[in-house]
């Protein structure tokens, strides 16, 4: 400022006595000292005058670049605010983001051509599972499953609709610190390879496995607590104390593990159960699991012939580039005198699933066949069977299923086969 | 073996009550519940790859093609622009993509010979946790893009964790498009 000022001046000054040369040069009258003094006063007035504009253009320059500063930044805040609705990641932090809704469904097509007479065709909305979630915060939050299965649910006199609305999960889970995490509530047990993952998209086969459906009962949930750890090794533990099983002794489910599931539904709980599970998949693509399960009293009556009963699973997974092979043995073992009498003491289930994908992001085809051996409680629940099928999806999470099933029965009369078609998704 | 009510004899029922007023002292004095699971802090993780001399964040503004391509070839649901950072020819970028129903932040390294690094930064679902750990995330070093868009070497999953390791590759795959999008915008530039 002080630099441009005396600049100004001394081009002023330059310009009296340019003036004062022309006008003598010219050889006109000299004007008089104090006309000159006139003079420079108003070129002096004038350089103010100018100086003064000048200081309020500046001043509004700035305020121009400091507002534009200003909207750049909200710029940047909207800009970012909308990204992060584009892209739903990110009301993270609001209440309306932290609930969170997916869900899963399967349609299924048997028909079954039986060797005594038993033949039928069907069709089966199996079930539409919806999965409500909540974050409380990072660490602690909700997760439950709500389930409608066979499509059609109607209050009869006899009880004798095929349909059920089941809560599978209503859990809270703590995550204690980035290694261990913690469970209350209800939620799904930890054996097996369908009963934590059943989406229809994640398996083969329209319908799940028979062992994971007779000797581990599939889906199978209980009320309880649970804690859990996992490893950078790439291994993990399960602990688990729930409710347990009330296995009926009677009629024509006697010692069935399936019917003993009590759905956490006015359960009896005289008689707790406990699991646990050591996994391993530090390795990609291959996984080990073992589960141990023990029944305190399996049918939650003392005295009534079927006391305790122990639980042994263990299953593989192994991977190797298109290929995969899945095996899984499962056993129970019950104590009791009328379970060992009625030959149900131990209900053995194992398979083996072989299968080869081609493993693309979308229009991708996977093959597999299976061989399952069943000794279950009832007649119908020994068997052995062989099936293979196509799943085919066109996007990871929709599936179209097709498959062939061969069961024998280790009875006289049962044996069938069946042609399924299935659809499935997840969301 | 007895039901757990009647286990509960007197004097069990007095350790617990001993417990319960212990824990009732205690609580209120507890540190406050973490807030958040973060697996590594992105600056960390940039400083990691860049060193102390970070590069200026940039960004890549998302064209409607590009928008369509993302969503439709790779299933992943772009904002307005992404941010990268870039030291010669080696890009960084931090994603997010749903697992099952919460996200995964992933931190992607992609050098000129395909992706260099994959780091999982913050991880929230309750099962998949096998991919925050380097026996998930070595699998990916060395990936570039194939036709179609898919890999073009095999990740293996792991079983239970479908979702999580979708939403790892998925991000993989988006950080080499996204990577390949910014060297035309150069060459672009150049021509």
């Amino acid at each position: 400022m002080p630099t441009i000022a005396r600049a100004s001046q001394f081009s002023a000054f330059l310009l009296v006595l340019s003036l004062l040369w022309a006008h003598a040069a010219a050889g006109a009258e000299t004007p008089s000292l104090e006309a000159l003094w006139a003079l420079v006063q108003e070129q002096q007035a004038e350089i103010e005058r100018l100086n003064a504009a000048l200081d309020e253009t500046r001043n509004e320059l700035g305020s121009t670049q400091a507002a534009g500063r200003a909207n750049e930044e909200k710029l940047t805040i909207a800009t970012e605010y909308l990204d992060q609705i584009a892209t739903g990641s990110a009301l993270a932090d609001s209440g309306q983001r932290r609930t969170t809704i997916g869900g899963y469904g399967e349609l299924h097509y048997n028909d079954v051509d039986a060797d005594a007479g038993g033949d039928y065709r069907r069709i089966d909305f199996h079930r539409l599972v919806t999965f409500i979630g909540h974050e409380f915060t990072d660490r602690i939050r909700f997760f439950s499953e709500l389930e409608i299965e066979h499509a059609l649910v109607k209050d009869t006199a006899d009880g004798s609709s095929s349909g059920e609305v089941e809560i599978e999960q209503a859990y809270i889970e703590f995550d204690l610190t980035d290694t261990y995490a913690a469970r209350a509530g209800l939620f799904l047990l930890p054996v097996g390879f369908l009963n934590e993952t059943h989406e229809p998209n994640t398996f083969y086969g329209v319908e799940r496995n028979d062992v994971e459906n007779i000797i581990i009962p599939t889906t199978w949930w209980e009320a309880g607590g649970s804690l859990g750890g996992h490893y950078r090794s790439g291994l993990s533990w399960d602990f688990a104390v729930h409710s347990g099983l009330a296995i009926p002794t009677t009629g024509s489910s006697a010692f069935r593990v399936r019917s003993g599931r009590q759905k956490v539904s006015n359960a009896i709980a005289d008689h707790p159960a406990f699991t646990g599970r050591v996994r391993y998949t530090g390795v990609p693509g291959l996984e080990l699991a073992a589960t141990v399960q023990y029944q305190e009293d399996a049918s939650q009556i003392s005295g009534d012939g079927l006391d305790s009963g122990i639980l042994v699973s263990t299953g593989a997974v192994w991977n190797w580039q298109r290929f995969q092979l899945r095996a899984l043995w499962s056993q129970w073992n019950f104590e009791g005198d009328l379970v060992e009498l009625a030959d149900a003491d131990r209900q053995t289930g194992w398979y083996v699933e072989p299968s080869f994908r081609l493993g693309r992001s979308s229009n991708d085809w996977g093959l597999y066949t299976r061989f399952e051996d069943v000794d279950g409680a009832r007649e119908q629940d020994r068997f052995q069977q062989w099936e293979a099928g196509i799943n085919y999806w066109p996007v990871q999470n929709v599936v179209f299923k097709l498959d062939y099933r061969e069961r024998d029965l280790d009875a006289a009369a049962g044996d069938f086969n069946a042609i399924d078609i299935g659809l499935g998704y997840q969301f | 073996m007895p039901g757990i009510s009647r286990m509960l004899n007197m004097k069990m029922r007095m350790i617990i009550g001993r417990v319960c007023m212990l824990l009732s002292i205690w609580l209120p004095a507890a540190p406050a519940w973490p807030e958040t699971q973060v697996f590594r802090q992105a600056d960390s993780f940039l400083a990691g790859t860049f060193g102390q001399h970070l590069p200026q964040a940039q960004q890549l503004w998302v064209t409607a093609d590009l928008r369509r391509e993302l969503e439709n070839e790779f299933g992943w649901r772009a904002g307005l622009r992404i941010r990268y950072w870039q030291q010669g020819t080696q890009t960084a970028w931090i994603l997010d993509e749903i697992g099952k129903d919460r996200p995964i932040t992933a931190g992607i390294v992609v050098g000129e010979h395909g992706i260099e690094q994959v780091e999982v930064l913050v991880f929230r679902e309750s099962r998949g946790w096998e991919v925050k750990y380097p026996f998930f995330t070595d699998q990916f070093i060395g990936a570039t893009l194939a036709s179609g868009g898919d890999l073009d070497q095999r990740i293996d999953g792991i079983t239970g964790a479908t979702l999580s390791v979708r939403a790892v590759t998925r991000m993989a795959r988006v950080a080499l498009r996204l990577c390949d999008e910014t060297r035309r915008a150069t060459l672009a530039r150049h021509q």
